[in-house]
């Protein structure tokens, strides 16, 4: 009896923390979301717990404004993050496909290789990085934001594993008594085994992306060009813009709901992805 | 220090033979104009040796320019409100802001970016060094610079600006009734005039006539006036107020200008790499520390322009009054007001200062010296513009036979303070001594500001800030190798 | 015959092999080795614009390297250290705990899909955006002390942006907000890993849940703890997005809150190429020796962490 009632306690006590905690994840965007349809004026008169009338009038002003472009900003990012998964996954597939099905006198060290770097920060080449793409005439493009994530260890590394849990070597044998050229064999038959595999790092390749602020801040000088963080660390500094609270709230709005709503409608895949992470394999 | 300045690259594109000894060959050559005005094709290094415009008449053609796009870069949207309101050439503005078309078609781009932590100069150069290899459309024509850092751009050995009169716009003349002291800050160390500003900005001090008639009864500027006439009539005014529970001024940074454009020698010395800071700068420093521990000041204000700041101008606050020159008025206070028009007034400083002025440079290589001499002209040369500036926004123009009589003239009286605030505008800039300028003004301005803060607000101690300046201001101006205390 | 038969087809293969992993060497050495050997060259020359100016390259040795020293930058490794820990001790104590709860079948929490989908959203939030919005609620005249001095629970706004302990916490508590649920979810599934029979057996000998969370749960996690600190760290040594929009790059306030890719930001910002180049190499080293300390922790102890870090790590966690 006694456990008993030491585990309804601790039951308790374990809804009253979460309750807590989830309150604490969600009050923010709570707030985020009332001051984004307050006015100037009446968010200087203080907090308001009740949403206001001017979430259209803010929209509009953020969408029309031509110095924080955050509509283009939000299309710019769709691009970047969007083909960035894209070659990511495809790639590192494909890396980790080549070190995995075929066997080459240089095999070993390339992996060892890709392991050394998995660590490494990106931002200690940034300056190397800066200069190269200047040289290469890619400054101020969204092209250096996207190629690079082709070599993406972390990535390969989890295809790899992947691999070795769910491709029997014999498969890719009989594709090839089969006549199948390799390249074929990888696209139409190790593809779709990856397919769960790929779908977990492209969301989070997605969402890494999405919210880069370091390197993108570095290459991009345009406003037509911006992606969302960077749009988001200019309003930062842009004084003038204070005059305007309303406005500043629905920025973050905007810039934080695409992925909000991916969240919402692939949650589960997400926890499951992270879970997938977590499991020893 | 200086020796290694020999080493230095020239980006922009040159299109007067003044430098050819001093850059290092390469990136700086080729003159690239290829716009078809005949001002800019024909002009020499003779230009540069000022005054020679004689020649020049009315001639910039606007249709002459190649170019079809107009790169203008600023940093807020008060120069393209301004320019809209007066070159009667623009036809339409996008609904966004970026782009205005002309009624020939050409398309003015704007391109906006914070002045706040160097952004906008980092923008703004990153498109100068780049301006010889862009193409037209993408070449800076007009570009503005504030006060506190004109001097990198009016440079002669940088070229980044061209001289006024290789635009065709004869200084002597054409600019006659602009005052002497804006032209000064417009010109560069051989007194060539290469920008031009529609703005003279002595600093009043506005302040709130509720709050004034609550404490003293009357709201009458000269009266207010006597209370603010100096520093030290200040402080008791400063007393008077808070025993009714109001605050002088918001912040410690408010008072910084009365200071800062008082200062006895520049930041940084004209090929120096030394930062002397002035005694002035110490000065506010501690009479700032006082005032703040007397709580004279919003303790919820931590600096300018931010929210908390424009907070305090609403009807909610308690902050007395705010220093300003006309264009704060009007684009600071107005639009934080929340109460009926005539809520504000302008009275004395108890110190004349200036504070800022936005100056219009046309960018060497600009594709479009037509339309950009039309521009400047029509902004800051056109009498009638600047009268309807004056009337329309109380904005204290460069046209001293219009602002001379201004004063006087009910034609100027302002909705929003409720009265004519022409005189004490004149009043203040009659005492203004123009502070010795340097291209490092804004980042020591701002920096100074930033790490003195952390002390008045009790965070450090004095010697710290000072540490903490001497790192933040290296980290910004790499070729800074000293700094000196008074 | 057999066998030499055997090994042509293992060369004509391995062509392929070279083929399928040229799109990553290649990317690889084009984008992050030559910037890097490009960075380290640099940081042995005075090379930065002054203005519209590019002064240098000028050959210095060492210089970048000694004046870094006797900067702040041992103060900065400091400030990241810090911040890096009032995040991450809360996250990995209460992701623990939260994680043995949601296990526990004697506790069945109700609504755990919820709980889980809830705790895990802030991990998606752009940082900076998460910042800016922290920094517009925390003002002093924000939402977050209007709703305090309502309540009566402080007299007058709380400047949190002025001092060191209030912006230290607040990039703490983002930091916290933004990891723990992840940390959460992927503990949970490391415990859930473990035998039910482990479990039972314990039961049987009376052991009680806080024995068996410190004897059993922990001792069995251990590589998946050893996974989650140091992708933390690696994760906390690269922090730049939240305390950089907070303090708009200012690290305020005396310079408290300044990272380490902050510190290096400021220098790419000026254009100092040598100076950020000498700093690039420091951090360069001090990531090499975390590396290194990954290697031997989960090769000596534990060969299957390696495969969890390698998996979350790009994740950059904090």
């Amino acid at each position: 009896m006694k456990t008993k009632g030491y585990n309804s306690f601790r039951t308790v006590f374990a809804y009253v923390l979460l309750i807590f905690l989830s309150f604490l994840c969600l009050f923010f965007f709570y707030i985020l979301i009332i001051n984004a349809t307050h006015s100037h004026a009446e968010l200087q008169r203080g907090f308001h717990a009740l949403p206001g009338s001017s979430f259209l009038e803010n929209f509009n002003n953020v969408a029309n404004n031509g110095e924080f472009p955050m509509i283009r900003g939000i299309v710019n990012s769709l691009i970047v993050s969007g083909c960035s998964a894209a070659i990511c996954i495809y790639f590192s597939a494909l890396t980790a496909y080549g070190l995995y099905a075929y066997d080459f006198k240089l095999k070993k060290f390339a992996f060892t290789f890709i392991m050394a770097i998995l660590v490494m920060p990106t931002q200690v080449t940034a300056m190397g990085f800066l200069r190269l793409i200047t040289k290469m005439g890619m400054y101020d493009s969204l092209l250096p934001l996207i190629i690079p994530s082709i070599a993406s260890p972390a990535v390969f590394y989890f295809m790899y594993s992947y691999l070795e849990s769910s491709l029997p070597l014999s498969l890719v044998e009989a594709a090839r008594i089969d006549g199948s050229q390799e390249f074929r064999t990888f696209n139409q038959i190790v593809l779709p085994i990856m397919k769960p595999a790929m779908a977990v790092q492209a969301i989070f390749t997605f969402v890494g992306s999405w919210n880069n602020y370091f390197v993108p801040a570095l290459v991009i000088q345009s406003k037509e060009k911006m992606t969302v963080p960077i749009l988001i660390a200019l309003l930062r500094g842009a004084d003038y813009m204070n005059r305007d609270m309303g406005k500043i709230y629905m920025m973050i709005l905007v810039a934080i709901v695409p992925i909000i709503l991916i969240y919402l409608f692939l949650s589960k895949y997400i926890i499951a992805g992270v879970t997938l992470g977590g499991v020893k394999g | 220090m200086k020796k290694k300045l020999l080493s230095v690259v020239l980006a922009s594109a040159m299109l007067t033979g003044t430098l050819a000894g001093c850059g290092s060959g390469g990136s700086s050559s080729a003159p690239a104009d290829n716009g078809g005005s005949a001002e800019t094709g024909t002009e020499t290094a003779a230009a540069d040796t000022a005054g020679d415009t004689a020649g020049d008449t009315a001639g910039a053609d606007a249709q002459a320019d190649a170019g079809k796009v107009i790169n203008i870069y600023s940093f807020n949207d008060e120069l393209r409100t301004r320019i809209t309101a007066v070159y009667s050439a623009i036809e339409n503005t996008s609904e966004d802001g970026t782009v205005s078309t002309l009624n020939d078609g050409t398309e003015i781009h704007w391109i906006i970016n914070p002045n706040q932590d160097g952004v906008y100069q980092d923008k703004l150069d990153e498109a100068l060094m780049n301006q010889a290899s862009a193409a037209d459309d993408d070449k800076v024509d007009l570009f503005a610079a504030e006060i506190d850092y004109i001097v990198k751009y009016t440079d002669a050995d940088v070229d980044a600006a061209m001289p006024l009169s290789d635009l065709g716009i004869n200084p002597d003349t054409d600019l006659a009734d602009q005052y002497a002291f804006t032209k000064t800050v417009a010109s560069d160390q051989n007194g060539v005039q290469r920008a031009s500003t529609w703005q003279a900005c002595p600093g009043v001090l506005v302040y709130r006539r509720d709050i004034a008639k609550d404490v003293w009864g009357t709201d009458d500027p000269v009266e207010i006036g006597k209370k603010t006439a100096d520093w030290a009539t200040m402080k008791t005014t400063a007393e008077e107020l808070k025993a009714k529970g109001y605050y002088t001024f918001s912040c410690y940074a408010d008072t910084f200008r009365t200071y800062g454009n008082n200062i006895a020698s520049p930041w940084v010395e004209s090929g120096s790499t030394t930062i002397k800071v002035d005694q002035k700068i110490l000065d506010w420093v501690t009479d700032s520390k006082e005032w703040m521990d007397a709580g004279y000041f919003d303790p919820t204000v931590s600096g300018q322009w931010n929210a908390e700041w424009f907070t305090a101008m609403s009807s909610s606050a308690k902050v007395f009054a705010y220093l300003f020159p006309a264009w704060g008025i009007d684009t600071q206070v107005k639009p934080n007001w929340d109460g009926e028009a005539g809520g504000w007034a302008v009275t004395n400083a108890p110190l004349s200062y200036n504070w800022g002025g936005t100056y219009l440079l046309a960018a060497t290589g600009t594709d479009n010296p037509g339309h950009v001499k039309d521009i400047i002209m029509a902004l800051t040369g056109d009498k009638d513009n600047l009268t309807k500036v004056a009337k329309e926004y109380t904005e204290f123009t460069n046209a001293q036979s219009v602002m001379d009589a201004a004063a006087s003239s009910d034609e100027f009286k302002s909705d929003f303070l409720n009265q004519n605030p022409y005189g004490y505008f004149a009043d203040s800039l009659a005492s203004i001594k123009m502070a010795p300028l340097s291209s490092y003004d804004q980042g020591c301005v701002e920096l100074i500001q930033n790490a003195f803060g952390d002390y008045l607000k009790g965070q450090i101690d004095f010697d710290t800030a000072k540490a903490n300046f001497e790192t933040a201001i290296k980290e910004r101006y790499p070729e800074i190798t000293e700094i000196q205390w008074p | 015959m057999l066998f030499v038969q055997k090994k042509r087809k293992l060369v004509s293969y391995a062509k392929w092999g070279y083929i399928f992993i040229l799109p990553f060497f290649a990317s690889f050495f084009i984008f992050s080795l030559i910037p890097l050997v490009d960075t380290i060259r640099y940081s042995f020359y005075e090379y930065f614009r002054s203005g519209i100016k590019e002064i240098g390259p000028n050959f210095i040795g060492m210089k970048n390297y000694a004046s870094l020293i006797q900067s702040d930058m041992l103060k900065y490794a400091g400030n990241t250290l810090i911040l890096w820990l009032i995040g991450f001790i809360p996250q990995i104590v209460i992701a623990l705990t939260l994680a043995s709860w949601f296990v526990d079948v004697r506790m069945k929490i109700r609504c755990q899909q919820f709980f889980k989908v809830v705790i895990y959203l802030p991990n998606l939030i752009m940082a900076s955006a998460f910042a800016m919005l922290f920094f517009t609620l925390f003002s002093t005249k924000g939402p977050v002390n209007s709703i305090l001095m309502s309540l009566g629970i402080i007299g007058e706004a709380i400047d949190f942006m002025r001092t060191a302990l209030g912006v230290r916490s607040l990039v703490g508590i983002m930091n916290f907000l933004m990891w723990f649920g992840n940390t959460t979810i992927m503990l949970m599934a490391a415990i859930m890993g473990i035998s039910p029979d482990i479990f039972e057996a314990s039961e049987i000998d009376g052991c009680n849940s806080v024995q068996r969370f410190f004897r059993i749960t922990l001792p069995l996690i251990r590589p998946i703890l050893a996974y989650t600190l140091i992708t933390s760290i690696i994760g906390g040594l690269q922090m730049f997005d939240v305390p950089q929009i907070l303090t708009n790059g200012q690290g305020n306030p005396d310079r408290t809150s300044m990272t380490l890719i902050m510190f290096l930001n400021s220098h790419l910002r000026s254009k100092n190429y040598g100076m950020a180049g000498a700093l690039s190499v420091y951090l360069f080293i001090v990531s090499g020796i975390l590396c290194f300390i990954v290697y031997r922790i989960t090769n000596d102890d534990d060969p299957d962490g390696s495969k969890a870090a390698a998996r979350k790590n790009k994740r950059g966690r904090r």
